[in-house]
């Protein structure tokens, strides 16, 4: 009894996976729609949605790995994708142009695609200019004050107080400085990533055990060895935590920096839609916005499992 | 015989937080031969780790100098090698980056990194090359660590407690690839140890030394062909010796008979 409870249940998630998704594909035919959309690109992406997750049961049961315990939630996307589209471009109880229902929206992002894939490429450019040159300075930042006790007395203090500022803070003086929007957006990313990266680095250093630089003399390490072998090493870990304050803080100074200087990049493509109320285009920019940057948070994690295999708990893998 | 470590008139005087000074060392003079295995063995606070320290150059007396092979010590040298008590070992790097870490810090790596297998083998890690510290026990820990110091190929080798934190299987097992290693290598020897019965197991001389000040209160020869049998009758008086030297053989509370 109790097995065959159980193998329903598995019957009834690997249905509900997929249930959801023919659940709002049957609310976009059965309803006559109240607002002009172009309906097809939204019916296809449900259909590609009910494709893509009946290929993955296929290969996830042949390879006996886990795939049914997020069938409910699955299900709950369809059925939220269904009551909004019915909200909006079914019913117009949700008003334009404030609220544009799924099937506007993705109407957007397929004919708006070529616009907002250069906007995003612009915007992953700032980003990762930014982003890798702030890193790369904190990480000197961080070994020189962890280091080096008269840095630490002399720039620690200065690193605290500058540190807090809010990047955007800095806008009117970067827009001032530099001579193009890019290289004011590249300075003030660069600045909220230093702070953070430099300050776990130099904690990471400053916390390297005794032991550990006493275990490296006796084995014939001079001080260059201590420090780039023994020290820095240790402080990888810090160095990661910095890393992913810094990712979130950039995310926010990138989309701000875009939004008040810049000719190009989702941050502008998201004001600039606005002027003209097309909040379709402001939420496709958003929908865009949050699987461009979880892929980039994705691939940090990626290099940080791997240069951390050495941690305990550390797990490298998916879900 | 050859002296390999001269200690000449040490003394050692720390400044505890409170501000008193405390005096690890007081005019400790030992002439450590070649070839020796030399246990200093006393309760804490009698500055047997400090001796040690000083033999490494990690740390330096205020009076008095040591000499290794007639040469004053002055800074750590990987001719002397240490282990310490525990968790020494780099988390960062595999057990066999761990054992090749000495030939990087020599710069002599790439001439020389066909020696870490035969270290692996040495202490029966082979087949754990790929491990890293945190995946592996403590007993294991000591052995990487013991290879690590060995392939710089060190004339003296400076224990400090190296199995104090291992259970008393893994301890027994270690002592005995200490043995075999210092019969092979015909290396000096110095172990600081509170385990008598491992300070009489594997000693040539026992260095008893007591605290505050610290100094040496009395030095035991040990005349026993290895392997030593732990509970021999020899084994088992000079264990004794010891422990009377220490004060520790004394019953406590003597049995009172009421006839």
């Amino acid at each position: 009894m109790g097995v065959r409870m159980y193998v329903k249940n598995i019957l009834l998630w690997k249905i509900l996976t997929f249930a959801g998704f023919f659940v709002a594909l049957a609310e976009s035919f059965v309803f006559p729609a109240k607002q002009n959309v172009n309906e097809t690109p939204y019916r296809l992406l449900l259909v590609g949605f009910i494709v893509f997750y009946a290929v993955l049961l296929v290969v996830s049961t042949a390879r006996k790995t886990q795939y049914i315990n997020r069938g409910p939630f699955r299900f709950a996307c369809g059925v939220v994708l269904a009551v909004y589209d019915f909200l909006s471009t079914k019913s117009n109880i949700m008003p334009l142009p404030f609220f544009p229902g799924p099937a506007q929206i993705f109407q957007v992002l397929v004919e708006d695609r070529m616009n907002l894939l250069k906007h995003t490429a612009f915007s992953l450019r700032l980003f990762f200019v930014g982003f890798l040159v702030g890193i790369i300075i904190g990480i000197v930042t961080g070994v020189i004050i962890g280091w080096y006790a008269v840095c630490n007395y002399w720039i620690f203090p200065v690193l605290k107080v500058t540190g807090v500022i809010p990047a955007v803070a800095w806008i009117p003086i970067a827009m001032a400085i530099f001579p193009s929007s890019f290289i004011a957006g590249v300075f003030l990313i660069a600045i909220c990533s230093w702070f953070p990266v430099a300050f776990m680095v130099s904690t990471g250093i400053s916390a390297t055990p005794k032991t550990y630089f006493e275990a490296a003399r006796t084995l014939g390490g001079n001080s260059a060895f201590l420090l780039f072998r023994i020290a820095l090493p240790n402080a990888v870990p810090a160095l990661f935590t910095g890393v992913s304050t810094a990712t979130g803080l950039s995310f926010g100074t990138l989309v701000v920096s875009e939004m008040v200087g810049a000719k190009a990049g989702l941050g502008f493509y998201i004001n600039w839609a606005k002027g003209w109320s097309a909040y379709s285009k402001v939420f496709a920019a958003i929908i865009v916005m949050a699987v461009a940057f979880s892929i980039v948070l994705w691939a940090i994690n990626l290099v940080r499992c791997r240069l951390l295999i050495w941690q305990a708990g550390i797990v490298t893998g998916r879900e | 015989m050859d002296v390999s470590i001269k200690i000449d008139n040490v003394s050692r005087i720390y400044t505890d937080p409170s501000g008193n000074s405390v005096e690890a060392l007081k005019e400790v003079s030992l002439d450590i031969f070649k070839g020796e295995f030399v246990s200093l063995i006393g309760p804490s606070g009698c500055g047997k780790t400090t001796l040690l320290r000083l033999i490494a150059g990690l740390d330096m007396p205020q009076e008095g100098a040591v000499y290794d092979d007639g040469e004053a010590v002055a800074e750590p040298n990987p001719q002397r090698g240490y282990i310490f008590q525990k968790d020494s070992l780099f988390p960062w790097l595999s057990l066999y980056d761990n054992i090749g870490i000495g030939l990087k810090a020599r710069k002599v790596y790439k001439e020389e990194k066909n020696e870490i297998p035969k270290y692996l083998e040495l202490m029966g890690l082979t087949e754990f090359a790929k491990a890293y510290p945190h995946q592996i026990s403590g007993g294991m820990g000591q052995r990487v660590a013991i290879a690590r110091s060995l392939i710089n190929k060190p004339k003296v080798l400076l224990l400090d407690e190296p199995m104090g934190a291992l259970d008393s299987f893994t301890r027994a097992d270690l002592q005995d690839k200490l043995i075999d290693i210092w019969r092979e290598n015909a290396m000096t020897m110095i172990l600081v140890t509170h385990d008598v019965d491992e300070a009489v197991y594997l000693s040539d001389r026992i260095v008893i030394m007591t605290p505050r000040p610290g100094k040496i209160s009395k030095i035991l020869d040990v005349k026993m062909f290895h392997p030593r049998n732990r509970g021999g009758d020899d084994f088992m008086a000079l264990r004794k010796k010891i422990l009377n030297e220490l004060n520790l053989a004394s019953d406590p509370n003597p049995p009172e008979y009421h006839l």
